[in-house]
């Protein structure tokens, strides 16, 4: 609580606490919308996301010990969770999408269980990051500093959402997605391949999730399993944007990052994680009873 | 094994004596099993404490239709507050667990079973004012949004409690030492153990058979009707979500005397490991039935056991696999499978069955 003094004390340090929130958070509005995405189209609500960006981490990772530079981790990571997304889709999602919510949640569930001990078997449960050898900015005579590698993740983060925008609304797969999320049957009868759009729907979530963890491993750090973190703020930012609303999703992620940031630093750093779960459940608290206040107006 | 589902078929003076049967069976079996196989008396107990997770999972996750991901927090909370109470009145907690247990506070016999009996009860009864007050907000919500919400407060209780110093923080705590030699302790917690997972089976048993059976079945079959019927769903909700914790927090006051140390993600808050196993057995046995998850936790200890004798370091990606694979394709269970006396194996035609294997699980 003694940081909560020096934050009124050195007001500069807010602005480098949420400037810094804000870029990190651009990070989390790419998983968030791939959630959203799935959620949206399949009605299926991917658990195994934090794990996938966990594993993009760790694609990007392999290739920088190899000499690759970091930064082209976020093509090569998306390309490898795309095919990892769409054979994840052929062998178990497919068989759970039509199912009751629950299945398709335990089922997610369980992938994500088998994605976390596989990455602890093949890179151990040590705390892996890659160096993109970027500068960082100084700001307010060096009170403010923020790393160039930041920066480049917050633009490729708006870039890529602006791609998505421009892909479903004037692709013709974009297109079929948008047309399989209003009404699955009514595509079907359209001729629309459901299935085909519904693992194109997954692989191109797999595949932002990838895009993401490449980014964490150079702002971050990566491991095993830290993925649940991933998946639950991607759930809190859709559920408070609301599904199919990208502006919301992007803003609510700037929100979490910024506020995330400040908990961690008020609160001391070994609880800004749980922090976030505990926010999950006051956002679920406050949105179940608002539904409830709504209810009561309307009849 | 056909003869289980036929069972109920049969006429009641028959199926009664074959469930006395079965009934001396186990407690035969759960009597004597350490007496006759010594070595294996931890194993067996946990057995039992398998059962009960199992069991108080089932409370919401099969009877009620509410999956929960984070029940393994009451058990952390029974772990905790069960061993804080055995050492508190003797010495100073902070300093105690800042000794990182070289401190012997050298408990007597009395003391120690004297600690062990509060610490449970108190233990249960923390857990079940904890769940009351997070069960009035959270049971308000439903479907995924309780499964998520859960996720989150199982690894939140498990960072918050490796944050707080007096309780060990991030270095766990240890319990105190058993006055006695080895062997006589492991039984002693094996038949707590097979007690608990008695009781807490018994317990449930009576209560499914009355209303508040009834109630949580409806709520699990369609919750609008049951409120619009007059049930007040949120109250029923929160009180099986009380009776779970209840059970489990004594499970955990037991568990963290056997394993000896309290580590509070590893063994308190394991969302990974209990927390995962909880929602396995049940499923696997068959959720919403009686004997599903007692049988669910017996297949899955003994593979799980087999997976780290024969599966070194893989035991967990095997874990992983085996859960996707049950949900998939086997999500009614064994019990529930059962039921539906299909002839077939696993696999292809599950997919028309999974379907009915919703409504008759009772």
């Amino acid at each position: 609580m003694s940081n909560l003094q020096l934050l009124f004390d050195a007001p500069v340090l807010l602005v480098q606490l949420i400037a810094d929130g804000i870029l990190v958070g651009s990070i989390f509005a790419l998983a968030a919308y791939g959630m959203a995405l799935v959620w949206g189209v399949m009605n299926v609500i991917n658990i195994a996301q934090g794990e996938f960006v966990m594993i993009g981490g760790y694609v990007t990772y392999t290739l920088y010990s190899l000499g690759v530079h970091p930064l082209l981790g976020v093509p090569a990571a998306a390309i490898v969770l795309f095919v990892l997304g769409w054979a994840i889709y052929r062998l178990v999602i497919f068989r759970v999408v039509d199912r009751d919510l629950f299945v398709s949640l335990l089922a997610t569930f369980g992938l994500s269980i088998l994605i976390q001990q596989l990455l602890n078997q093949i890179f151990t449960s040590d705390v892996q990051s890659a160096d993109s050898g970027l500068d960082t900015l100084f700001l307010f005579d060096g009170m403010v500093t923020v790393p160039h590698i930041k920066v480049v993740a917050f633009v490729l983060t708006l870039a890529i959402a602006g791609c998505l925008v421009v892909f479903l609304k004037s692709s013709r797969l974009g297109q079929a997605i948008r047309a399989t999320a209003q009404n699955a049957r009514a595509a079907r009868i359209l001729g629309i391949d459901t299935d085909r759009v519904y693992a194109a729907t997954y692989a191109l979530n797999a595949a932002l999730c990838g895009a993401a963890g490449a980014l964490v491993v150079m702002t971050w750090v990566i491991q095993p399993f830290q993925g649940l973190a991933y998946t639950v703020r991607s759930f809190m930012i859709v559920v408070v944007a609301g599904l199919g609303n990208l502006p919301g999703v992007i803003v609510s992620a700037f929100g979490l990052g910024a506020a995330e940031n400040l908990a961690g630093f008020i609160l001391g750093a070994e609880f800004q994680i749980a922090f976030v779960f505990g926010l999950l459940v006051v956002v679920l608290l406050v949105r179940s009873h608002r539904l409830k206040r709504q209810r009561r107006y309307l009849k | 094994m056909t003869a289980a589902a036929k069972s109920p078929a049969k006429s009641p003076a028959k199926s009664s004596a074959k469930t006395l049967a079965t009934y001396a069976v186990i407690a035969g079996a759960g009597l004597l099993g350490p007496l006759v196989l010594p070595a294996f008396t931890t194993q067996f107990a946990f057995l039992w404490v398998m059962v009960t997770f199992a069991l108080t999972w089932d409370v919401l996750g099969g009877q009620m239709g509410y999956n929960s991901f984070g029940n393994v927090v009451y058990f952390g909370i029974g772990m905790y507050v069960c061993a804080v109470v055995q050492v508190a009145p003797f010495t100073d907690l902070a300093e105690y667990n800042s000794a990182y247990g070289t401190q012997d506070i050298g408990l007597t016999s009395l003391q120690y079973y004297a600690g062990l009996g509060a610490g449970c009860l108190v233990a249960a009864l923390v857990a079940v004012v904890v769940a009351f007050v997070l069960g009035s907000g959270i049971l308000g919500l439903r479907g995924h949004y309780f499964a998520i919400c859960t996720l989150g407060l199982g690894i939140a209780a498990g960072e918050i409690a490796a944050g707080i110093d007096i309780i060990g923080a991030g270095s766990g705590m240890v319990t105190p030492l058993y006055p006695g030699e080895i062997g006589t302790r492991n039984r002693f917690f094996y038949y707590l153990c097979f007690a608990l997972a008695v009781v807490t089976f018994l317990a449930l048993r009576r209560l499914y058979a009355g209303r508040f059976g009834l109630a949580i079945n409806a709520i699990r079959d369609d919750e609008d009707k049951a409120e619009a019927m007059g049930l007040h769903t949120t109250r029923y909700k929160t009180i099986a979500w009380c009776i779970a914790a209840f059970f489990l927090a004594i499970s955990g006051g037991l568990v963290g005397n056997i394993v000896g140390f309290i580590d509070p993600t590893d063994v308190a808050f394991a969302g990974a490991t209990f927390g995962v196993w909880m929602v396995l057995m049940a499923i696997l046995g068959g959720k919403g039935t009686m004997w599903g998850p007692v049988l669910g936790a017996a297949i899955f200890h003994v593979t799980q056991e087999l997976f780290w004798i024969y599966l070194l370091g893989w035991q967990r990606v095997a874990l992983g696999v085996l859960i996707v694979l049950i949900v998939v394709f086997f999500p009614q269970g064994i019990i529930g499978w059962l039921r539906e006396r299909y002839p077939h194996r696993f696999g292809r035609r599950i997919e028309a069955a999974s379907g009915e294997a919703e409504e008759p699980a009772q």
